[in-house]
């Protein structure tokens, strides 16, 4: 199994930590969205922007890059944040996230924004088009992989396990799933609303390769990427177990920051504790 | 007589004894055409591979056929991805479950998402027949009109499925097509006109404008021919394209008879006639009467009962110009 080094585990976490400032810049100015989601997947969003996917944010549309499908369009801040950091388009456009005008919508819509691959928000219906378009690439031997973000709210809708049974019997090694296992829904806790237990066994019952993993810890993340490209005879699912609000004292573990943005004072508080790394350095703005 | 020589309608157009195909039947010549055109078309089918036709493409081009299962909400959203990677699905259901079914996976993750999905529904109408209401749709054009980008195609014959299905493909962008599961007369030919668009006068008349699609537009015609003797004397427009419609043809139609009958196997509400009425009070507000299905739904019985108890028969057209003539 290949191990990134500590170093560039170091510079993705200082990068998922700036997708983190942005995040909360983005909300506050937007003045809705959804605040928990987008700041637990931070890292992943840094894992996969700066480290696994096979991309050129210069050309979008590149026909051979990897495809990132964002199921759970609701947490599109983190993903809109990422794509700017990696040079998609210029840092100052999140600013103009869910206003008239943007490329920036609400929920991330396909030709929009180039970079963003599919329209996503009515939740359950990422992993079917991800499942299309790595069963296409298969059909023309393309080497192009398919990777799919999924909330764990989404694991209660008839869509999503009808494509993951397609996924099943066509063996589409070449999707990766993950589930970004929050406990959290917009309601509350995921187990009260719809309990989704035991994950692991239902998806191995649609016969997938299951892997748990820290959704917070970089090296686990990239270690669990490298291990589902590494089994070939049946598509992979990684359930990210993280802190949904992550990096963000008051809002981790929170359902109510589910689809909420921070007020000013709110950010403003957020901002000096992820400048701060939680109060373990000092920050360069005071 | 004025049937239009341009139409190239077949010779034993009025005749008891004229071929009768189910639609479904052009498709699937109209897919496998398709296919030798167009490597990248590829058909999914939800377990009705035999049933939608679909399984001429199967046997021809296995590799690009792709079976779901009882799966219709995946199979309209991973062809949607499919599609994101270059290829031209055509999936392919019982219209009650596709559009039916998966109508939100159809308008977000296809038409949305402008992709170039085309959606092929088999069993439309109530002369499904013997299977009840619940594979009965009547209201599949309705809901796929109302969404934007979607092209909407209602053909009357076999003849002229096979040319939509093999027009769709060439289109860029979401269609849907709707087809009949029962025999119905194969009264246009290969030299008929066919552009998705563009309405086809069949029949022209002076009196009055009978617009229809799919194959009520033979019942149509035969409901002419009864006014002719009676010396009422209707136009017959071949509507197939139901989205977008060709409101020149219409209003050309309607500005020389000042009445319109619309005459379609589906809810009155909502479809072919609503939009042709929609066309008309906007630029020309003339008498309109609509034959469809009267906000019902369907049962079981043989095709011809039903079209009869419903109202979508010849004497059903009949009574409806009868009616227009005499309105103000």
């Amino acid at each position: 199994m290949a191990h990134a080094h500590d170093k560039e585990i170091a510079r993705l976490e200082e990068i998922a930590n700036d997708i983190r400032k942005s995040i909360i810049e983005m909300l506050l100015a937007a003045g809705s969205g959804h605040s928990a989601g987008p700041l637990g997947m931070a890292d992943f969003f840094a894992a996969m922007y700066f480290h696994v996917l096979h991309h050129n944010p210069k050309k979008p549309h590149w026909e051979e890059r990897d495809r990132l499908i964002l199921s759970n369009g609701h947490i599109c801040p983190g993903r809109y944040a990422a794509m700017a950091h990696a040079g998609y388009f210029p840092k100052k456009e999140l600013l103009t996230l869910r206003k008239f005008g943007t490329r920036l919508q609400g929920h991330p819509e396909r030709e929009r924004l180039p970079g963003v691959e599919t329209t996503s928000g009515p939740l359950g219906a990422g992993l079917a088009q991800s499942a299309g378009l790595a069963y296409a690439a298969r059909l023309d031997g393309k080497k192009w992989r398919t990777y799919c973000l999924t909330s764990d709210g989404e694991q209660e809708a008839g869509l999503h396990w009808e494509a993951a049974l397609f996924a099943g019997k066509y063996r589409l090694a070449n999707l990766t799933a993950f589930v970004d296992r929050n406990n959290i829904q917009i309601d509350g806790m995921t187990e009260d609303i719809m309990p989704i237990e035991p994950l692991r066994a239902k998806w191995e019952a649609f016969n997938w390769h299951v892997i748990d993993c820290d959704g917070n810890n970089m090296q686990a993340i990239i270690d669990a990427v490298h291990e589902a490209k590494a089994i070939v005879e049946k598509p992979t699912v990684i359930i990210l177990h993280n802190i949904p609000g992550r990096g963000v004292s008051f809002m981790e573990g929170k359902f109510e920051w589910h689809g909420m943005p921070p007020n000013a004072e709110q950010a403003a508080i957020a901002l000096r504790e992820l400048r701060t790394l939680g109060g373990r350095i000092r920050a360069e703005h005071e | 007589m004025a049937l239009n020589p341009k139409a190239y309608l077949a010779a034993d157009l009025l005749a008891k004894t004229i071929l009768k195909k189910p639609t479904r039947d052009g498709y699937g010549d109209g897919v496998v055409e398709a296919g030798k055109k167009n490597p990248n078309v590829v058909v999914c089918c939800a377990d009705l591979t035999e049933s939608t036709r679909s399984l001429a493409f199967k046997k021809a081009f296995p590799e690009r056929f792709v079976q779901f299962g009882v799966s219709e909400q995946s199979l309209a959203a991973v062809a949607a991805g499919m599609a994101m990677a270059g290829k031209v699905p055509f999936i392919s259901s019982y219209a009650m479950f596709s559009p039916g079914r998966n109508w939100e996976m159809i308008r977000t993750n296809i038409a949305l998402n402008n992709v170039n999905v085309k959606i092929m529904g088999a069993h439309a109408g109530v002369s499904v027949g013997p299977d009840g209401a619940t594979h009965q749709a009547v209201e599949d054009m309705a809901i796929t009109r109302v969404i934007p980008r979607m092209t909407v195609i209602a053909p009357c014959d076999m003849h002229e499925t096979r040319k939509a299905t093999i027009a769709a493909a060439t289109l860029a962008g979401p269609v849907y097509v709707r087809f009949a599961r029962e025999k119905t007369p194969v009264f246009t030919t290969n030299k008929t006109p066919f552009k998705i668009g563009r309405a086809e006068t069949f029949r022209f008349g002076k009196h009055a404008t009978i617009v229809a699609c799919g194959p009520l537009v033979h019942t149509a015609l035969l409901a002419a021919e009864v006014l002719a003797k009676k010396g009422i004397d209707c136009e017959v427009i071949d509507n197939h394209t139901v989205k977008p419609m060709d409101a020149r043809t219409i209003l050309a139609s309607a500005r020389k008879t000042r009445r319109v009958v619309t005459v379609e196997e589906h809810q009155v509400h909502g479809g072919m006639g609503s939009r042709v009425a929609e066309i008309l009070a906007a630029s020309l507000p003339v008498p309109m009467e609509f034959v469809g299905m009267q906000d019902r739904f369907g049962e079981s019985g043989n095709p011809e009962e039903l079209i009869e108890h419903f109202g979508m028969g010849v004497s059903a057209v009949i009574a409806a110009v009868r009616k227009v003539m005499k309105r103000k």
